[in-house]
């Protein structure tokens, strides 16, 4: 799997009241809607400006904060093909594999890529291709790339008829 | 090697020793999703063909977070649950139950070694209790009410060791504040975080739920205490399980260790915009407070209001305060005790047990500039639904101080 994208960067402690504030999330579960206020608690017009295959690139602690699936399903509905981050807070880490966004960890990518960067992504190698550096990250658990390829968790059950786990 | 907490727990469930860094299939002995993640469980549920929920004791739904719904999209999703909860014959707390993580344990769902699942982020609340609970996301609940299983990686475990008498206005809100301070909004990402120490084995459990609830602001998987005496009385007639006591062994493996002397510690606040901008409330004394609310389920319980009406009874509140008990039963307690009449009398309002203004979805959401204090656990911006708000989380008695007084003031 690779992904190539322009970067989109953010600092620290994002979290997903910053991604879909909490009261948006309770009228609706309508994606087309949720998705225009995409970062609005950082950004108030990211939603305008982002285009299909994007990549979010951001620092430690993404995805903070309240369960809330909004928040990686509109990320990844809006069109952003991947985010990367120093790390992530552990639901929304999972929450993304089970919705099918790529998510990965770097400690160093942020630090070295601007907005508009070009980056590539190969999933399955384990490297991030920018400029002229490449940043290795640790390779993603099978269950979970099986996930991600089969698209979530719901058309990995749909298609396989059992969970990971099972 | 002795075995954590955790390490225990999930030893009672596989049988087996595991090892931090090891994927485990644990089955869950109770399952809950709320009004703000129900509904996107439901859409994977049905999306995925799933045909019936695999156990109806031990799924349950809760409306607290928009509670009574206050506009037709949310009333939609309401009823989305209702249906759900009629056809597949599950139990759901309606308007006026409470918050989830307040009706879990009241109900019986938890209990010293079980496996709790919530797709809710407080959902560690119920590590109180010696169980190892978590939060999750909607399609995962989906997957889990499916299959009443999950995969979960073995944490490593730090613990955190509580010791000395806290002195008077200090609560064991301002303990795990000031552990949040000090460890930082990431500083536990991926553990379980161990507490143990006489302060905690002296704590009542509404105490010990404060700290567990907030173990995730510093991105812990779950929050966990030993069970005891104290667990046991709360537990009583609520749980269908027989009680037993769970603590870790002596010589467990972890991977830090914190030392915390109780009796040195003075109330704390967090500032905005962060639950880890902590400073002590003599730093912050004379900012003036516009609304302050009482309730949540970081302290909204009947501990806490007894704190409350302490301090207000016979007086006047000089800033718009709600209070909002975290469950019917605390609200019934609280009217027999006459602690709700003392707090109507001190001028404050009353809401409906739930959520309320914590999460800014419906009502209390203040107005643009405003200063407030909360109970609550969480200070982002934009929190309370507006982002033009600038939210002190404190303890009870740091909030009915800065009700009473207009400003947040240190207690003499
Ligand atoms: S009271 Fe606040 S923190 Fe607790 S479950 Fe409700 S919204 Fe979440």
């Amino acid at each position: 799997m690779i992904i190539k994208g322009r970067v989109w960067k953010f600092g620290d402690d994002i979290s997903t009241d910053h991604i879909i504030p909490g009261k948006y999330k309770f009228k609706t579960i309508d994606l087309d809607e949720l998705s225009k206020h995409l970062m609005e608690g950082v950004d108030p017009n990211f939603y305008s400006k982002i285009s299909k295959g994007d990549i979010i690139v951001a620092g430690k602690n993404f995805g903070c904060g309240s369960s809330r699936e909004q928040a990686p399903l509109i990320i990844k509905h809006a069109g952003i093909a991947a985010v990367v981050a120093k790390s992530f807070a552990r639901i929304f880490y999972r929450n993304s594999f089970n919705i099918g966004l790529p998510v990965i960890e770097s400690k160093d990518l942020v630090d070295y890529v601007n907005t508009g960067d070009i980056i590539e992504i190969s999933l399955t190698d384990g490297k991030i291709y920018a400029k002229d550096m490449i940043f290795d990250f640790k390779p993603i658990p099978d269950f979970l790339m099986k996930i991600l390829e089969d698209g979530g968790l719901v058309e990995h059950y749909k298609k396989r008829g059992k969970f990971p786990w099972e | 090697m002795g075995m954590t907490l955790i390490e225990k727990i999930i030893y009672g469930k596989i049988e087996r020793h595991s090892s931090p860094g090891e994927i485990v299939v644990l089955p869950i002995d109770a399952a809950m999703a709320h009004d703000g993640t129900a509904p996107l469980m439901i859409k994977s549920f049905e999306e995925m063909g799933a045909k019936k929920v695999w156990d109806r004791e031990k799924a349950i739904f809760v409306i607290d977070h928009i509670s009574p719904s206050s506009n037709e999209g949310t009333s939609t999703l309401h009823k989305m649950m209702r249906d759900f909860a009629k056809k597949h014959g599950i139990k759901l707390y309606d308007v006026g139950e409470g918050v989830c993580h307040q009706i879990l344990p009241e109900m019986g769902y938890v209990f010293p070694g079980a496996v709790v699942v919530g797709a809710d982020s407080h959902t560690c609340t119920h590590g109180a209790f010696a169980a190892f609970a978590t939060g999750i996301g909607s399609t995962e609940m989906a997957a889990v009410f499916a299959s009443g299983k999950l995969w979960f990686k073995v944490p490593e475990s730090i613990k955190i060791n509580i010791n000395g008498k806290m002195k008077e206005h200090v609560t064991s809100k301002d303990i795990i504040l000031h552990i949040i301070g000090e460890i930082k909004a990431d500083g536990a990402t991926y553990k379980a975080v161990e507490f143990t120490g006489n302060t905690i084995r002296e704590m009542s459990m509404d105490s010990r739920m404060v700290m567990t609830n907030m173990v995730v602001e510093m991105g812990g998987k779950t929050g966990l205490m030993p069970s005891d005496e104290k667990t046991r009385a709360f537990l009583e007639g609520r749980i269908k399980v027989p009680f037993k006591e769970l603590k870790a062994d002596e010589n467990a493996y972890y991977s830090d260790e914190l030392e915390v002397e109780a009796d040195k510690l003075e109330p704390v606040v967090s500032c905005p915009h962060s639950v880890d901008n902590v400073k002590p409330v003599s730093e912050v004394e004379g900012i003036e407070v516009d609304q302050v609310f009482i309730g949540s389920c970081t302290n909204g319980r009947l501990e806490d209001l007894r704190m409350v009406a302490k301090i207000l009874k016979g007086k006047k509140v000089k800033a718009r305060t709600i209070v909002m008990p975290a469950s019917r039963e605390v609200l019934l307690n609280a009217i027999k005790e006459g602690i709700i009449e003392d707090i109507i009398m001190a001028g404050c309002a009353l809401g409906v047990p739930g959520c309320g203004p914590c999460v800014g979805g419906h009502h209390g959401i203040p107005s643009p500039g405003d200063v407030v204090v909360a109970t609550t656990n969480r200070n982002f911006k934009g929190r309370m639904g507006i982002a033009d708000a600038y939210i002190y989380l404190a303890s009870p008695i740091i909030a009915a101080y800065a009700a009473l007084n207009g400003k947040i003031i240190y207690p003499r």
